[in-house]
């Protein structure tokens, strides 16, 4: 048996919505940060301490309960996968013709230094780990099968905070409670897309319905692969995954750990029976040693 | 084999690594306050002090009576330390808005609020002997919920992506339970004169040697993850936990059997031994969580062996 919160669509009849989320292409992303500021803007969300962290252009750092989208900024020094490709002339300029209508050039510099850049947001999983632990009901799962903090009902127990596989949510300390990422809960609501969407100049944030958004996300990395990148993958399409798939999924061009993303991040609740399980056994071994204690000498 | 050792394998790569983003963890750190672990070890001395009362009230009305007492005392700061961790203390009411088996801590606020209020039955019960249609089934409640709420706790942080937690979900609560044991035993000992102690006294053996035996046995699963229990804060909580619950049990089994005085003693030495192995798991969870490798390193060990989840099925490092 399988314990979990069941939902959406189950819970909502008729008023279900079509299952909203992102694809993040990262190979167009430009690392302009429009995405940031966007989601800081339209859902006010308070100043992070910013300082300078040395870490390339990265000075956000991580996803927090005031930082709702984070670019990461990676700088790896190696060789080009066009350069070692070796071959003739014919097939290095047919390689870079296909590379450049594939919007490879953008995020590659001449010098022999790759540059990723990627917006990261919360996930909207599928199995959400924050949603299950959180005791009041305060996270929950809207029409849209996004996750969302009800400001009005979180009493800021924390539990989500270390529960959360990707590290996304965090408490607000003058506040007291927990915040993250809506997906633009309100816009949604009002048929608009998102902010970070609307601003990303290069369409590398895609917003729509999530079954759509598959069906893109295969081509686009069919269309890198066949132009050499060897290490595109998807990362989080699957809904056979430790998650049961995210909301918000991604385009990566090389590994999850390359971008402070897990490589084979779980829902715990999958784990659940086990600990209860424990628990029971604890219990029971508990009441075992105190009898034991209690009628094991003489009266 | 550690994450560093395999980024050697490859090749040297300036930061970010290969196995982190410039180091940064890849899950947050819990947000709990101290008020955490002291609630781990009230909860688990009320818990067990219950089920310990209920069980010696026929024989050794005496023992239970301030067994009872020590219920009522744990059950009495629970709350309180629970409510000021919250970031919205007003709200903590919302704890008891739904229940979900989801949620361990959905789960321990009504087996808490349960034995809260059947122990505060059971020890009036107790002073005035009135209404015993009350006081005799709340004695019943609580000495039951005394063991769940005893070991749930184990289940709270081992429901979180924190490694060092997670990985020990199997252990965890039967460690907090014999901690709780070692809590109920000695709190009754250093009550009670010598000659009426001999069953808290057991209780207290018998939960220290479990409370050492399931330390081992956890850090033995945990292997490579169970690291951050011998480093830093929670390795020194470690420590001082093993050697005064070792220790402790030691004089308690010995003198502790015949002088008040060293009894007392022994069982202080308990009680602390109880609250640093608390404190101990509590700082080795900040820890695992802190430190990239505990997450990447082990799931890409987890996807290795054939047994990843899914997100991402190639072998990433060695490639």
């Amino acid at each position: 048996m399988k314990l979990q919160t069941h939902a959406w669509p189950s819970t909502y009849d008729g008023e279900a919505k079509p299952r909203k989320g992102f694809f993040t292409d990262t190979s167009v992303c430009i690392g302009c940060k429009a995405c940031e500021v966007a989601c800081k803007e339209w859902n006010r969300v308070p100043e992070s301490p910013q300082g300078f962290t040395g870490h390339s252009y990265d000075n956000t750092i991580d996803l927090g309960a005031n930082t709702w989208r984070h670019v990461a900024f990676v700088e790896q020094r190696k060789e080009l996968d066009l350069e070692s490709g070796g071959g003739s002339l014919v097939q290095q300029a047919s390689l870079e013709q296909l590379m450049g209508s594939a919007g490879l050039a953008t995020y590659q510099e001449g010098d022999g230094v790759r540059w990723l850049m990627a917006s990261d947001v919360c996930k909207h999983c599928t199995d959400a780990a924050c949603l299950e632990v959180c005791p009041t009901g305060a996270l929950f799962r809207t029409e849209f099968g996004t996750v969302v903090v009800q400001e009005d009902v979180c009493n800021g127990c924390g539990y989500c905070v270390p529960a959360c596989p990707f590290g996304v949510l965090d408490k607000r300390e003058e506040d007291g409670r927990v915040w993250k990422c809506t997906l633009c809960y309100d816009r949604l609501k009002d048929d608009q897309e998102p902010a970070c969407a609307h601003a990303c100049p290069t369409n590398s944030i895609k917003f729509g319905d999530l079954d759509d958004l598959r069906v893109v996300a295969e081509e686009r990395l069919h269309q890198l692969t066949e132009a050499g990148a060897e290490k595109a993958q998807l990362y989080l399409h699957d809904s056979e995954d430790g998650i049961g798939g995210a909301g918000a999924f991604f385009l990566l061009l090389d590994e999850p750990e390359v971008y402070g993303l897990p490589p084979d991040p779980v829902d715990t609740t999958r784990d659940l029976g086990e600990t209860w399980a424990a628990v029971g056994l604890a219990a029971a071994g508990l009441g075992v040693a105190i009898a034991a204690a209690v009628f094991g000498g003489r009266p | 084999m550690s994450a560093a050792g395999s980024t050697a394998d490859t090749q040297a790569q300036p930061a970010p690594g290969r196995d982190s983003y410039y180091g940064q963890p890849v899950i947050k750190e819990p947000v709990w306050t101290p008020e955490i672990p002291w609630y781990f070890f009230f909860g688990g001395l009320a818990g067990a002090s219950g089920t310990f009362a209920l069980l010696t009230g026929r024989r050794h009305p005496a023992l239970a009576r301030r067994a009872w007492f020590s219920a009522f005392a744990g059950i009495l700061v629970s709350p309180a330390l629970l409510i000021s961790d919250l970031g919205r203390p007003a709200r903590f009411l919302n704890m008891l808005r739904m229940f979900k088996i989801t949620s361990p801590m959905s789960v321990g606020s009504w087996v808490l609020a349960g034995s809260g209020g059947a122990t505060g039955g059971a020890v009036l019960y107790e002073l005035t002997g009135r209404f015993p249609l009350l006081g005799r089934p709340c004695r019943v409640i609580a000495g039951l919920l005394g063991l769940p709420l005893a070991t749930y706790t184990g289940a709270l942080i081992a429901q979180t992506s924190v490694p060092a937690w997670h990985e020990a979900r199997r252990e965890l609560p039967a460690l907090f339970g014999a901690g709780a044991a070692v809590s109920a035993g000695a709190a009754a000992v250093a009550l009670s004169p010598v000659e009426e102690a001999e069953p808290a006294r057991r209780l207290a053996l018998i939960g220290a040697a479990a409370e050492l035996g399931l330390v081992a046995l956890m850090e033995h699963h945990l292997g490579e993850l169970g690291e951050p229990y011998h480093e830093d804060e929670a390795g020194t909580y470690g420590q001082l936990a093993r050697g005064l619950t070792a220790g402790g049990a030691i004089v308690l089994a010995g003198p502790g059997r015949r002088r008040r005085a060293v009894a007392v003693a022994a069982s202080g030495m308990l009680l602390a031994g109880a609250v640093a192995e608390r404190w101990s798991v509590f700082k080795a969870g900040f820890q695992s969580a802190r430190d990239p490798k505990y997450t990447v390193a082990f799931q890409r060990r987890r996807i290795r062996g054939g047994r990843g989840r899914g997100a991402s099925r190639r072998d990433g490092l060695g490639s």
